[in-house]
């Protein structure tokens, strides 16, 4: 009895250490790797991870001359003093239920904070891309990404997921580049204007390159690959109303 | 002063007569696990981390490292405690110390190897299951002195390492062409298309089975025996 307290209370207590000695850490490098997704997003995965390659100074250097962040409401308006960074999504997310018609709303009584990163354009006047948080559901636990867009709001510059527990060399392979660049180019929109969204299909290998809503989905991990699907075309119709304020102005 | 240290180095030498740090027994606790009496080939443990984490060479050789460090401070831990573990909780005590040094290994990661930490995700919780771990505690680390118990551990450790290695190193090559992400066969200027089933786990069924096969035919391993 007197050993195995006494080896609990040792143990505990090296454990407790060696968590909280290493808790800035890695805190730094969680906060890094939201860096890199944002400029990966939408300045590609190839760019930046050469970036990283040479020295991470750079592309701090690169996220804080060229992005800048701001939290819109529901209804897509601004709001004051907070920063995108504040904004924990995976909470934001709770506040969200899914409607009969499979949409999603608020739910009464919560206000909802959107975080969007503006990536401003090369020569620093005005915005090329805008990134927007994505979160949802795969087949085991959360999975969560970012989805870059065009000015136009509607042409997909690239996206990035990232996944807690999906089955590793089936609906983990969504952390992979090549099937991230499956996306690039895409549209949300039809040309009516309606929210189709970009849509992994069912098996892989057939061509979609005409196909501006569709890109080839994953063998044997069709409800990770749903569960991307209904991220995608969850956000994007959360932050529509803001796409829509940006456009008439 | 000067008779002090006399002494001292007296009774080193008195402990080196006894028993040399680096015996013949003890060598061999190093190198048999590396051959004869392997953990994966010879014994078949620790197969799911050699099938999940062999896709390519770098979170293989941290994969490895992580085992390493678990082993052989587990092995060297447990073997101090042996005389005052009851024997009714060996079995929970044990799964204490290797599931809290795993804990350490995978906070260790996190904060110094971000990417590979990631690519390894559950795998280095699954150390503490790993049949080689528990195995050599209790065959082992339970009956002998710490010495002699690190090196046992540190021996299957390694001999766990080189399968590893090896499986990886094919499995990078021609899964995706590459060596520690070097894209080989592109810079000899050959277009080479990665071979899909290594990427899958299935490769790393076949060529732990090519292995197997190959040691067993130079040692003449039967199972009969």
């Amino acid at each position: 009895m007197a050993f195995a307290i006494g080896m609990t209370l040792i143990l505990g207590t090296a454990l407790a250490f060696v968590s909280e000695s290493l808790k800035d850490k890695q805190r730094a490098e969680r906060e890094f790797e939201r860096k890199k997704f944002i400029l990966s997003a939408a300045l590609g995965t190839d760019q930046i991870n050469e970036m990283i390659a040479n020295s991470r100074e750079e592309v701090n250097a690169l996220y804080e001359k060229r992005v800048d962040n701001l939290v819109v409401g529901a209804d897509g308006t601004p709001i004051d003093g907070l920063s995108a960074d504040d904004v924990i999504v995976a909470k934001e997310y709770k506040k969200l239920q899914r409607n009969s018609d499979e949409s999603m709303e608020v739910k009464a009584g919560q206000t909802l904070r959107l975080p969007v990163y503006t990536i401003a354009s090369e020569d620093g006047e005005g915005v090329a891309y805008y990134v927007m948080p994505i979160y949802g559901f795969g087949l085991w636990d959360n999975i969560w990404g970012y989805l870059a867009l065009q000015s136009d709001f509607n042409t997909v510059q690239g996206v990035i997921f990232d996944h807690k527990g999906e089955t590793p060399g089936l609906g983990a392979r969504i952390t992979e580049q090549g099937l991230q660049e499956r996306y690039q180019g895409k549209k949300l929109n039809n040309e009516a204007g309606e929210l189709v969204s970009v849509n992994m299909q069912k098996g892989e290998g057939a061509d979609y390159s005409n196909a501006p809503h569709k890109v080839n989905g994953m063998t044997g991990a069709t409800i990770t690959g749903n569960g991307v699907n209904a991220m995608v075309k969850d956000y994007a119709g959360l932050y529509s109303d803001y796409f829509n304020s940006l456009k008439k102005s | 002063m000067s008779t002090e240290a006399l002494q001292e180095e007296v009774v080193v030498e008195e402990v080196k007569k006894s028993e040399p740090l680096f015996s013949k027994k003890n060598r061999k606790l190093v190198t048999n696990p590396l051959d004869i009496d392997n953990p994966i080939t010879v014994q078949v443990l620790g197969i799911c981390s050699a099938l999940a984490v062999t896709i390519k060479l770098e979170p293989t050789i941290v994969m490895c490292m992580a085992v390493f460090f678990v082993m052989t401070l587990s092995s060297t831990i447990i073997s101090m405690l042996r005389h005052s573990i009851p024997n009714r909780i060996r079995i929970i005590v044990q799964l204490a110390v290797v599931a809290s040094l795993v804990a350490i290994v995978d906070q260790i990661l996190q904060a110094y190897a971000y990417d590979v930490s990631k690519q390894l995700s559950v795998f280095v919780g699954l150390i503490i299951t790993n049949c080689i771990v528990m195995g050599r505690l209790e065959a082992f680390a339970l009956g002998n002195k710490p010495w002699p118990s690190f090196l046992d551990a540190a021996g299957n450790a390694f001999g766990y390492a080189a399968i590893l290695i090896i499986v990886a190193f094919f499995r990078e090559l021609l899964g995706s062409g590459s060596i520690f992400n070097f894209k080989v066969f592109a810079a000899m200027g050959i277009d080479y298309v990665g071979n899909g089933v290594m990427t899958n786990t299935a490769g790393a069924c076949l060529i732990l089975g090519l292995l197997i096969w190959a040691q067993r035919a130079r040692n003449g391993y039967s199972e009969e025996e």
